[in-house]
């Protein structure tokens, strides 16, 4: 029988109630007493000098009530990188400062250079075009292609930076040398050149961002769209607007979705702060989905070389890539970490490959800012590893299923040190490969394919083994790696007098259900209901302190600091309990919310002990406190390693080159699963991304920098008649080691594993349909370039 | 600006407009019901979804001066009377058919017109049905779920299919 309550169970998710009603309250549905409106004034050139804003042309229009530009913010800091990344000759890298609002040049079609406050939104609005049209700017060539932007000396993104090269990094560089050996040695290289394309994330809440400024105490108020507000309020106090951390309050309210793209910090949220300062009233600013494709945080962009030597019979011997990667106009605040360390360290993938190297150059272009999405880094280690396995086994004439086998590390080689810095803690590959096989029903494809044979299409089915690193990340080893902050995080259990608790947690929820999970591991660790338990999210304000919700981390390293808080609640009451009960400290248990002496039916329960905190009538004050209330900060020993495999079967029009999903099955490996209900939402959620990235998902800039995928009319979003009904098992479990929940996460799997299998099927399907010239088809597979590869 | 009159779930209702004001301003603006979501500026995303006149309609795409006396329905009127979940947002709680929440108004408008018109659609029609809806989080599978067992279909069954 599954569980209905506490660890384990699909408890329905209480959030949805006021979801479900049109009671969600999300940053744009709440209105501010006296509020004014701010529109951004974006540049519609790729690259340009700014020659002349005027300014006059607008204040005097009706309702205008300030102006902003870059000269307002040319003093203050600018939003920094958060990893500091070294090239291989021990340069750090390039960081150019980005600046609130751009000054002196505009870098990507969607800069903003201006901003402008009115009374309505309508008139800000309106205000804004004219400021646009009163606008000079000096056009300049715009930098596109990555690999021309760095062989190009005499057009810079930035000026100060000659080749546009951020960094050239190499992982790890000492290995170098051996890893060329042997791929000179190898019996067999397989070279595979790819593009992991570039995405826009899309969370279908657009940014939107409130400041407030409270003049009788001097503090500030930012409610805005984020991941992590308690990051959000470092980045613009420490280092952009020099507000003392402890008169700003971040409030990130219910959140529409993430995926990465707000993670960071963005201008528009220190504009709203200095507008409401100069104003004395609130400032209110929104995007439009037009502005979300310019300005978020894009993903992905890489352009890989792969190289791969094995033996005739399919053992991997050495991996080496060469990948640019575009880091678009600005460094994002993950910007340098994703294509290094979230990717570079995956670049051995689940298998025994005894010699890695990954060179990595990140370049700057006339394009939005790149960053972390759903997956950051390790969807581009993984879709270059299980592409080049795949070309490996169609050059050697192997079977992929076998040539996995071979290769993936087994259950006894626990804990297992990569040849590229990490330590893989526990697993078992195999068996996630063994139920991914019956569950897809491997053995009747060729059944299916006779089947869609007779329908006139070409059928074919695709393999991915995949790994990630979450639970990011233990503070000490990412220090080493370059990163500015630690990436621990914390959470405050406070029990109240009348026995129901409130938990503050650094983690944020913004779709993945927290509400509903943390209480269900507090009540099953407690012995009560989780109806009494209440999570406090969001607000910085409220909560100790956080890092937020990102790289599949909420649980691993948020939950464990949650269980630790718990520990020392149970632990206090020990106390509290031995005093009442007359008994040593040593002889009390607590097991189903009562705290008993052992071997005796004495016991007091959770509540009596809670209020007796609180009404310490009979108490050990000389000794103990009062109170319920502890707080716990979790620093991660080590990362998470999720893995699973997949397999996805498409169908393929030959006469017009479409693909279509007709199934795709997941077997992962999470660790201990609290809700798997949520568990399951999360990987359908991540394989609908991964499946949109294969097929569907393509940012288009044409060669002046004008974004030619900028809304939904160009931009193809996965829809609900674009993706099949997936199958999703979690059943083969090793528990994480290293953390108190044996919980691994589970955010990103779907958006890793999908997209390598997606392609594999669809090259597998070319094959089988006779069309073997066909090696390599980029993402997305698009009907025209499928035809083109068919037909070439 | 006028004053611009209309019935929202059930109430006579009246809030000043501009030409220019759409829909769903008004609704979020006018009349403080911000259930109903803005996701795009092209018409294209459904987080917009309301009823007028029985009809599903993006509240973005169409002025509030239009619809001006008609009976418009929003998602903060689709729970029972007595406040308990409706049977398509019960069976979106039941299927976990929502994660961040920023579609799902849109998405329940819609099942809702959907199934008045098609009380018994098949997986494909479903599918079909909410092409005009984009969902970021979901990845779609237990919308659809959810939308089957709203028409009282073993939703399981037909996924396992
Ligand atoms: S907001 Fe109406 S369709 Fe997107
Ligand atoms: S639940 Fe987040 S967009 Fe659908």
């Amino acid at each position: 029988m599954p569980k209905d309550t506490g660890i384990g169970a699909s408890t329905k998710r209480r959030e949805d109630v006021r979801f479900l009603t049109g009671r969600g309250v999300y940053t744009d549905d709440l209105t501010m007493f006296g509020q004014a409106h701010a529109v951004m004034v974006r540049s519609t050139v790729a690259h340009g000098r700014i020659v002349s804003i005027d300014t006059a042309a607008v204040e005097a229009m009706p309702g205008v009530l300030a102006v902003f530009t870059g000269e307002d913010f040319k003093d203050v800091g600018g939003n920094p990188a958060g990893w500091l990344i070294n090239s291989r000759d021990g340069t750090p890298m390039r960081e150019p400062k980005r600046p609130v609002l751009a000054h002196g040049k505009v870098r990507h079609v969607g800069d903003a250079y201006a901003a402008v406050i009115a009374e309505s939104y309508a008139q800000a609005k309106d205000a804004a075009q004219v400021l646009s049209d009163a606008t000079v700017i000096e056009e300049l060539p715009a930098i596109i292609d990555m690999k021309a932007a760095a062989a190009d000396a005499s057009n810079r993104v930035h000026d100060e930076i000659p080749d546009n090269i951020c960094f050239d990094w190499g992982w790890i560089e000492d290995n170098r040398a051996a890893v060329d050996e042997a791929m000179k040695s190898a019996p067999h290289v397989v070279t595979l050149e790819l593009t992991n394309n570039r995405l826009v994330p899309n969370a279908m809440e657009p940014r939107a961002s409130i400041g407030e400024y409270f003049p009788g105490t001097g503090d500030y108020k930012l409610t805005t769209t984020s991941q992590n507000p308690h990051l959000t309020r470092l980045l613009v106090c420490a280092f952009v607007m020099g507000i003392p951390e402890n008169k700003l309050q971040v409030v990130a309210p219910d959140v529409g979705g993430g995926f990465g793209s707000k993670i960071y910090h963005y201008g528009e949220e220190a504009l709203v702060l200095a507008a409401a300062k100069r104003l004395g009233r609130p400032v209110r600013w929104t995007a439009e989905r037009t502005e979300s494709f310019l300005s978020d945080a894009h993903g992905r962009d890489h352009v890989t070389k792969i190289e791969l030597g094995c033996t005739k019979q399919g053992d991997i011997l050495a991996i080496r890539t060469e990948t640019y990667a575009n880091v678009g106009a600005y460094l994002s605040n993950f910007s340098t970490a994703t294509p290094t360390f979230l990717h570079g360290t995956l670049m051995a993938g689940p298998y025994k490959v005894p010699h890695v190297y990954v060179n990595v150059k990140t370049v700057f272009t006339n394009t939005a800012p790149v960053d972390a999405y759903r997956g950051a880094g390790r969807p581009e280690a993984t879709y270059s590893i299980e592409r080049v396995v795949d070309k490996m086994c169609r050059e050697l004439n192997l079977d992929p299923f076998e040539v996995r086998r071979r290769n993936l590390l087994t259950p006894d080689q626990f804990p297992y040190t990569t040849p590229v810095g990490l330590v893989y803690d526990t697993g078992n590959y195999q068996a996630t490969l063994d139920k991914a096989v019956e569950l897809a029903d491997v053995a009747g494809f060729e059944a299916r394919r006779a089947e869609s044979a007779r329908r006139g299409k070409l059928r074919g089915m695709g393999l991915s083994t995949w790994i990630e690193a979450c639970g990011i990340a233990p503070s000490h080893l990412v220090g080493v790696l370059g990163a500015r902050v630690g990436l621990y995080d914390a959470a405050t259990v406070r029990v109240n007098a009348t026995g129901t608790i409130s938990v503050m947690t650094g983690a944020h929820s913004h779709g993945q259900g927290h509400e509903t999970v943390f209480p269900q591991i507090v009540a099953e660790k407690l012995g009560i209901d989780a109806s009494s338990v209440e999570i406090v999210h969001g607000d910085t304000a409220k909560i100790p302190f956080g890092m937020g919700s990102y790289g599949s981390r909420s649980l691993a390293v948020a939950g464990s600091a949650m269980d630790r808080a718990i520990d020392k609640i149970i632990a206090k009451g020990k106390k509290i309990a031995a005093h009442m009960l007359e008994a040593a400290e040593g002889d009390i248990t607590f097991a189903d919310g009562k705290f008993s002496v052992a071997g005796t039916d004495k016991a007091k329960t959770f509540g009596e002990i809670a209020f007796s905190a609180y009404v310490p009538h009979n108490y050990p004050l000389e000794t103990l406190e009062p109170g319920l209330e502890e707080t716990a900060f979790y620093d991660p020993a080590n990362f998470t390693y999720p893995a699973g495999a997949y397999i996805c079967e498409v169908e393929v029009d030959e006469g017009t080159g479409k693909v279509d999903v007709v199934s795709f099955t997941c077997a992962d490996d999470f660790g201990n699963v609290m809700n798997p209900m949520i568990v399951e939402g999360q990987v359908h959620g991540g394989v609908g991304q991964g499946i949109g990235q294969a097929v569907l998902e393509s940012t288009s800039y044409d060669e002046n920098g004008q974004l030619l995928t900028g809304s939904y009319m160009d931009y193809a979003m996965p829809r609900a008649d674009d993706v099949p009904f997936y199958t999703v098992d979690h059943s083969c479990a090793t528990p994480c080691t290293h953390n108190p929940l044996g919980v691994k996460g589970c955010g990103e799997a779907g958006a890793i594993g999908s997209p390598p299998a997606v392609v594999n099927a669809v090259i597998d399907a070319l094959h089988r349909g006779g069309h073997t010239h066909v090696s390599h088809i980029d993402m997305p597979v698009s009907p025209n370039r499928v035809w083109q590869a068919m037909n070439a | 600006m006028t004053n611009v009159t209309m019935t929202v779930n059930g109430k006579s209702v009246s809030a000043p407009a501009e030409g220019r004001t759409l829909l769903v301003e008004y609704l979020r603006t006018g009349l403080g019901l911000t259930g109903t979501h803005v996701g795009c500026d092209t018409s294209q995303c459904g987080a917009c979804v309301v009823h007028v006149d029985g009809r599903a309609v993006k509240s973005c795409t169409v002025f509030a001066m239009d619809v001006e006396g008609s009976d418009v329905r929003t998602i903060e009127g689709m729970a029972n009377a007595d406040g308990s979940l409706g049977v398509v947002q019960q069976a979106f709680q039941d299927h976990h058919g929502l994660q961040c929440g920023f579609c799902t108004p849109g998405m329940v408008m819609t099942t809702a017109a959907l199934l008045a018109e098609n009380p018994r659609p098949s997986e494909a029609e479903v599918r079909h049905g909410l092409e005009g809806n984009i969902c970021r989080c979901t990845g779609y599978h237990n919308i659809v779920k959810a939308v089957l067992a709203a028409s009282g279909q073993d939703a399981d069954a037909i996924a396992a299919q």
